[in-house]
């Protein structure tokens, strides 16, 4: 569903990806994790084109996003993305936030849209929230409603990046669960995450990068039950973050 | 000092009618003035936060020639230079068959000086929203557009509202100029009380009442609106 031939990104001399091949099939949920600054968050904002990318190809169901016959928004419609501080809008009330992009983009009708709307608030828990507006709500609720407001898109491939590192312990867990939901549904889903026991759960697959290179590329159960033969740099990764 | 002070003056005829005609021009300068000036900086100042540089570079152009020539002066080339430049007919209309031609120069100098003052504030507001804001229009599939007509505007808006009624109180002041290319508006009319009377204090004294009384108004109306689009306050 979505495949990386040999990308390549640079921010002016600095080589921030480094010729990523790989492939995350229909379905699948492969979490994205290594040390800060090793290019996660850049890589799966390569996937809606919201970074450029300057060599290689990122095919999304066959289409190649570096090409500019077809337009973003045809892409983003069916790519829907999480940002690590939700980027709701503050000006909006909840439903609204939802509603928006139905309407402009999808051009749904306001009753279509505030229905679905709603249906997904009821999905993710904050269905008495629909008035409330972005600054009155806990971050976890705030990410709840993002969430709420990329899938009102209907979109086969969810992005997350970095989902719960704003938040407060106590809220993660709030966040991890309508995830967890999401893919038990069959969503397809790229998460960048230092949630080592939700990847553990819910991955298909982790992938493990450092200074741009995907180190590790392999099954959950590979990843965290045979760490001797993993590499030296995802070892000692594992290493300091799981020894709390 | 020896002064007789007389202010029922102000209120017979015709002192009282030339005050109130006045004041009904410098309020028509003012609203004609920052209605070319609100669409224009709007334009220009969207404009400066374009990613083409050909887009960056004219519009920073049209910015420092319309803020850093003193307004005096760009009434004079209004009046004075570019009805000559314009083509014959048109300079000519211009100058003898437009209706109070120094009203209407007036107005140009006031829209388009302001209009480089307020394409300054709504660049800056538009780039005090946060850059995550646009990014999360972008990943919904909304285009440039419609980002910035309803997630990004609105929150610049927000932002410089403040600034906003002090260059609208700008405007106000400012239109006082317009004296020097002959329009009889406030503080002209006030001149010529004193001219004709020798009541100076009289007269630049209910001037500045005026004045003062619009700003209030204005303040007001700007207050309101603000009070209207607050976001709601974390509880």
């Amino acid at each position: 569903m979505i495949e990386f031939k040999h990308v390549n990104k640079y921010y002016g001399a600095n080589h921030v990806l480094r010729d990523v091949t790989m492939t995350v099939s229909r379905g699948e949920v492969v979490v994205v994790c290594g040390p800060s600054g090793s290019g996660k968050s850049t890589l799966i904002k390569c996937v809606n084109a919201l970074e450029p990318y300057q060599d290689g190809h990122i095919l999304v169901d066959g289409i190649d996003v570096g090409n500019k016959a077809r337009s973003a928004t045809h892409l983003r419609q069916r790519v829907g993305m999480v940002f690590q501080n939700f980027e709701l809008y503050p000006h909006l009330s909840v439903i609204e936030n939802i509603c928006l992009a139905q309407r402009v983009v999808l051009k749904r009708h306001a009753e279509e849209a505030r229905e679905r709307a709603r249906r997904l608030l009821d999905r993710v828990g904050l269905k008495d929230k629909e008035a409330a507006y972005p600054m009155n709500l806990s971050g976890g609720q705030q990410q709840r409603i993002a969430i709420a407001r990329a899938l009102a898109l209907d979109p086969e491939i969810m992005l997350f990046d970095e989902p719960t590192s704003a938040l407060d312990p106590e809220m993660i867990n709030e966040v991890l669960d309508v995830m967890t939901a999401l893919a038990a549904d069959g969503m397809t889903m790229m998460v960048v995450t230092h949630e080592m026991g939700f990847a553990r759960r819910v991955a298909s697959r982790v992938v493990f990068m450092d200074m741009g290179e995907v180190v590790e590329d392999c099954s959950t159960e590979a990843f965290f039950s045979h760490p001797q033969s993993r590499s030296d740099r995802a070892r000692l990764f594992l290493d300091k973050i799981l020894s709390h | 000092m020896n002064y007789q002070w007389n202010w029922g003056l102000l209120l017979r005829a015709p002192y009282a009618g030339w005050l109130l005609t006045g004041l009904g021009w410098t309020v028509a300068l003012s609203i004609a003035g920052w209605l070319i000036a609100l669409p224009l900086g709007t334009t220009i100042g969207i404009a400066r936060t374009s990613s083409s540089r050909w887009v960056l570079r004219l519009s920073g152009f049209y910015v420092s020639v319309f803020r850093n020539i003193p307004l005096l002066l760009q009434m004079f080339v209004w009046f004075f230079v570019v009805p000559e430049l314009l083509p014959a007919k048109l300079g000519l209309w211009f100058k003898r068959d437009l209706p109070a031609p120094e009203f209407w120069t007036a107005v140009l100098a006031l829209g388009f000086y302001t209009s480089g003052r307020l394409a300054e504030l709504f660049r800056a507001g538009l780039q005090a929203v946060p850059r995550g804001q646009r990014m999360a229009a972008d990943a919904t599939g909304m285009n440039r557009a419609q980002a910035l007509r309803y997630v990004v505007m609105p929150q610049a808006l927000r932002i410089i509202l403040p600034p906003l009624t002090s260059e609208f109180m700008s405007i106000v002041k400012n239109s006082s100029l317009a004296l020097t290319i002959g329009v009889l508006e406030l503080t002209a009319q006030s001149r010529q009380i004193e001219n004709f009377t020798f009541h100076g204090f009289e007269a630049f004294g209910a001037a500045t009442a005026f004045y003062v009384l619009v700003a209030l108004v204005l303040n007001l109306v700007m207050v309101c609106l603000q009070r209207t689009l607050a976001l709601p306050v974390a509880v």
